[in-house]
């Protein structure tokens, strides 16, 4: 019998169709039927979202929290949450290119510094907390407005602090001076450790620097910041002259990276560490006390604070139904809490930071941050980040001169945002 | 004619170029059905999610291959090269073409949307609730197809839509702080509400008759807060006013709404703007100074690595290929290693290995020494050759091995016999057939080195920093890690696509040009012998 193409084909069709029996139904278009006119409704205490899909994203550390917080919501108002879990440093690249596609999430997790960034690309949208502002920190809610509009619900408070090995120290040190005296009295190998890294690490720094009176752009009243930088003058050239007297002296070296300086600590190899809650796991066995960064210029050293929330995607189809999961679900004093205990940063609404704080070292970090300034989130930053921290390592390490290069530094920031 | 019948079928199992049933036939069936059916699966879902270009592709392709697979017609080398040029299409012609067309736009951090979206981005974040207002309890309700919102003013109860201004409505009835029956409405439900959200929340309806009092607008269909926009859209004349302050920027054709004073809104759109981030490389001052040292650099490191690698992986193929030594089949599987490791793996631990404090080299192997591998910028690009030799031998011993294992023997005895040394013998005879051979792969080596991203940016991240200039560019930056910083995608900048496509692009040719002018060469090669 000869081949035909005839008989071939009609042999493919059939095994292909056969195939594509089973492929994917016609999706359901969501139901935009007219509204028919009904007698009077009564209206239910919860909402009834059945068929509405609301896709969150979220990281490791923050997936079992949200997902109380979904369960509850599901089964409250029979709407399905999808959570996805997506490494955090991709979330906001991610997030600024699929949201105009139309395609993206509803909601994700982020930090406030993106704010800047995120309303430039034009993909988160303001949300009205009402009364519920109330109930949130201060410094939060600051963190997540921007030109008085608010534009997402915070979850957690995280900033460093000056973490104390009080077996090696018996006291928290006031100054700078105070700390490597106890430190040199501590006979360790170093007597205070901080992060510093080939690149640097300003966001470690800053305390230090704003005792010296130099911060990196000024405040406005309301808390928000100006785009005038502030941190060159001779506040700052004080701040430089500093970093390279410690880089000379040892105590500042830019071989000492963030893994190097949390095992040393953990080996007890210091009784100082400069860092925040995320390293806590690593000290376990070790008997703690959060204390004050030492002022090293004289003024109060006031370090950054980072708040962390849900955005409300500005393409979202279920702008209602986001809205309410965030306002009623997220910012509830259980859910807080949850996510505190996985990822133990102060939560952001009062109550259940007050309830957090019955642990003494959150209640450390939290006193702590009562000083601290929420760091920029202009969208200039993250050029800004780049020459500070390579200018202030090379200042540590010797290769630049501190006032010359502070002053460089300045100019090249300034070209930078006015461009 | 017609003389020539086709060979009657002997036995169940023919010629797999018979033309009858045979074994390769069903085969070929089978894969084709399976290729269809996967054809038809994506055309159905294109189908159903509206995506035109990708159904109109792959109608083109699945008829393409049909008719490839089951003609005889022209289409003989055509069943060789099929898969192959689908895939080149797919993930290299069709990436290419669409990096050329990003780079002729301005995408990138405030060019991210377009036009429709970057207006109404400015404008719902430039709605501001009016300050002192109260938060009124809201009720969805609608007439006919339009929605409206009743709420609670101080006990009382008014209703309006978008075209209607709250009115108030005396005969509605309130159950606590909900509106449970009002005349000329119906309630909406929140099922109602839920299929409609975004004409639920993007309804305004005006506070009263003077439309400078703002309008009530509501996120949760359940509050309505008293909002006013500050900025007004002039559709036809392109036009967005900011009545606070009584400016008026106008649609540049750059992408961004401009005041008459030069300051522009910070939401922008993606515009097209020709060839401009093909000349930004050149023409922008902080980064053409250091592009010429890192482009020679690039060169420099690709020539080098093929070079170092291949000299040391033909030197160990010959030593290996003796037959008098012993132990050759331990030594090749050592030899082979690390070829065997993920290349950025390595590279984290070789970074660790050669930390200037605390690696193992300084420590343990030279007792001490704080010699700064990855931080001096020479003593960086050679810690970089090195590694890249460490990780690259293998591949070159294998093939040489092969290259040297294909040589006809009677060629070396003839040469032995005409009395050539060793040497001379390698010079003039092996040395030439290994490289007949081994050119095209030393050629891909090249291309490949030249774009060695993930070596560099995990053993020095573009490693020491350049101390004269301020752009954030090193000593061992290629061309391609210099495309990533600069352009904003690592984070350390504000993202610009459109510069890292025109980049990406101009490496793009330059590799091309250079691979395609060494295969000519290798072909003259074979001319020669």
């Amino acid at each position: 019998m000869r081949r035909s193409i005839t008989t071939v084909g009609v042999v493919a069709a059939i095994v292909a169709l056969s195939a594509c029996a089973s492929g994917p139904t016609a999706t359901t278009a969501p139901a935009t039927t007219a509204p028919t006119t009904t007698a009077a409704a009564t209206e239910t205490a919860a909402a009834d979202y059945s068929g509405a899909t609301l896709t969150v994203w979220v990281d490791d550390t923050r997936l079992a929290a949200t997902q109380a917080a979904a369960k509850a919501f599901e089964t409250a108002t029979k709407a399905k949450v999808t959570l996805v879990k997506k490494n955090f440093a991709d979330i906001q690249a991610d997030f600024t290119s699929q949201v105009p596609t139309g395609k993206g999430p509803d909601i994700t997790i982020g930090a406030h510094d993106w704010l800047g960034n995120l309303i430039q690309n034009g993909v988160v949208a303001p949300i009205e907390l009402g009364d519920k502002a109330a109930d949130f920190e201060t410094v939060a809610l600051q963190a997540f407005t921007n030109q008085g509009q608010v534009y997402g619900v915070p979850y957690a408070i995280e900033n460093i602090a000056l973490i104390r090995n009080t077996e090696l120290a018996a006291e928290a040190p006031a100054t700078w001076d105070d700390a490597l005296a106890a430190g040199k009295a501590a006979g360790k190998k170093y007597p205070f450790l901080i992060q510093v890294g080939e690149t640097g690490d300003p966001y470690t720094m800053y305390p230090f620097q704003t005792s010296f009176g130099a911060p990196v752009f000024t405040q406005n009243e309301d808390g928000s910041y100006s785009s005038e930088l502030a941190m060159g003058g001779a506040e700052g050239e004080k701040f430089a002259q500093w970093l390279a007297d410690q880089g000379k002296a040892g105590t500042l070296d830019t071989a000492i990276t963030y893994d190097i300086a949390v095992d040393a600590f953990a080996k007890g190899k210091s009784p100082f560490i400069v860092g925040g809650p995320w390293m806590l796991e690593k000290f376990k066995d070790l008997k703690l006390s959060i204390d004050a960064i030492p002022s090293a210029g004289g003024q109060p050293a006031s370090p950054f604070v980072g708040v962390q929330g849900f955005f409300i995607s500005a393409q979202s189809k279920n702008a209602i139904v986001a809205n309410d999961f965030l306002t009623n679900y997220i910012a509830t004093t259980d859910v807080q809490y949850a996510m505190y205990e996985a990822g133990q940063r102060t939560p952001a609404l009062k109550t259940a930071a007050e309830k957090a704080a019955s642990d003494t070292l959150t209640a450390g970090f939290a006193a702590v941050a009562a000083n601290a300034v929420p760091m920029p989130s202009n969208p200039e930053m993250a050029a800004v980040w780049t020459y500070w921290g390579v200018t202030e390592a090379n200042i540590i390490s010797g290769k630049q001169k501190p006032a010359a290069g502070w002053q460089k530094m300045i100019a090249d920031i300034q070209a930078k945002i006015k461009k | 004619m017609g003389d020539l019948k086709p060979p009657a079928v002997t036995g169940k199992v023919s010629a797999w170029n018979s033309q009858a049933f045979g074994v390769g036939f069903i085969v070929k069936l089978v894969l084709m059905a399976l290729v269809n059916a996967l054809g038809v699966y994506v055309i159905w879902a294109a189908w159903n999610a509206s995506s035109w270009v990708l159904l109109g592709a792959m109608v083109v392709i699945l008829a393409a291959l049909d008719y490839v697979y089951f003609t005889n017609r022209y289409t003989i080398p055509g069943k060789y090269v099929a898969p192959g040029l689908v895939f080149l299409l797919v993930f290299q012609i069709f990436v290419i073409f669409y990096t050329g067309y990003i780079s002729l736009t301005n995408y990138g951090d405030g060019h991210n949307l377009d036009k429709d979206q970057a207006v109404s981005a400015i404008l719902a974040q430039n709605e501001k609730r009016v300050p002192g207002s109260a938060a009124y309890p809201l009720t969805v309700v609608f007439q006919g197809d339009a929605f409206g919102f009743a709420i609670v003013d101080n006990g009382q109860v008014k209703v309006g839509t978008a075209d209607q201004p709250l009115t108030a409505a005396p005969s509605a009835t309130l159950a606590g702080n909900k509106v449970t029956a009002i005349p000329g409405f119906s309630i909406a439900t929140s099922q109602q509400i839920f299929a409609n959200q975004q004409a639920v929340t993007n309804l305004r309806v005006p506070f009263s008759t003077n439309a400078s009092e703002g309008s009530i607008r509501t996120q949760n269909g359940t509050i309505g807060y008293l909002y006013k926009s500050i900025f007004v859209f002039d559709a036809a004349a392109g036009t967005m006013t900011d009545t606070e302050k009584n400016v008026v920027y106008t649609a540049s054709d750059r992408g961004q709404f401009v005041a008459p004073d030069g300051t522009a809104l910070p939401t922008g759109w993606r515009v097209m703007v020709g060839f401009e981030n093909f000349t930004k490389a050149f023409t922008d001052t902080q980064y053409s100074g250091p592009f010429l040292r890192v482009m020679l650099w690039t060169f420099a490191f690709a020539l080098l690595s093929v070079l170092t690698t291949f000299l040391l992986g033909l030197v160990l193929a010959i030593i290996l290929n003796e037959e008098r030594l012993r132990g050759r089949k331990i030594y090749r599987t050592l030899l082979l290693l690390p070829y065997a490791f993920p290349g950025f793996l390595s590279a984290l631990i070789w970074s660790g290995l050669l930390n200037e404090k605390f690696g193992f080299i300084n420590q343990v192997l030279l007792g001490g020494m704080n010699i700064p591998w990855l931080t001096d910028p020479w003593l960086a690009k050679l810690s970089v050759l090195g590694v890249n030799l460490w990780l690259g031998f293998p591949y070159m011993f294998l093939i040489a091995t092969g290259a040297l294992q294909a040589l006809p023997n009677d060629i070396k005895e003839a040469a032995k016999v005409d009395g050539a040394s060793p040497l001379r013998t390698w010079w003039s005879v092996t040395g030439p057939l290994v490289l007949i051979t081994t050119a095209p792969m030393l050629i891909a080596s090249f291309a490949f080195n030249f774009n060695n991203f993930s070596l560099i940016y995990m053993l020095t991240r573009g490693g020491p920093r350049f101390a004269d200039t301020s752009a954030p560019i090193g000593a061992t930056d290629l061309l391609i890690t210099m495309a990533y910083s600069v352009s904003g995608v690592d984070g350390t900048a504000a993202k610009n696509y459109g510069l890292a496509s025109a980049l990406s692009i101009m490496i793009f040719v330059l590799i091309a040009v250079i691979s395609g002018l060494g295969f000519r060469q290798t072909r003259k090669l074979e001319e020669v012998l």
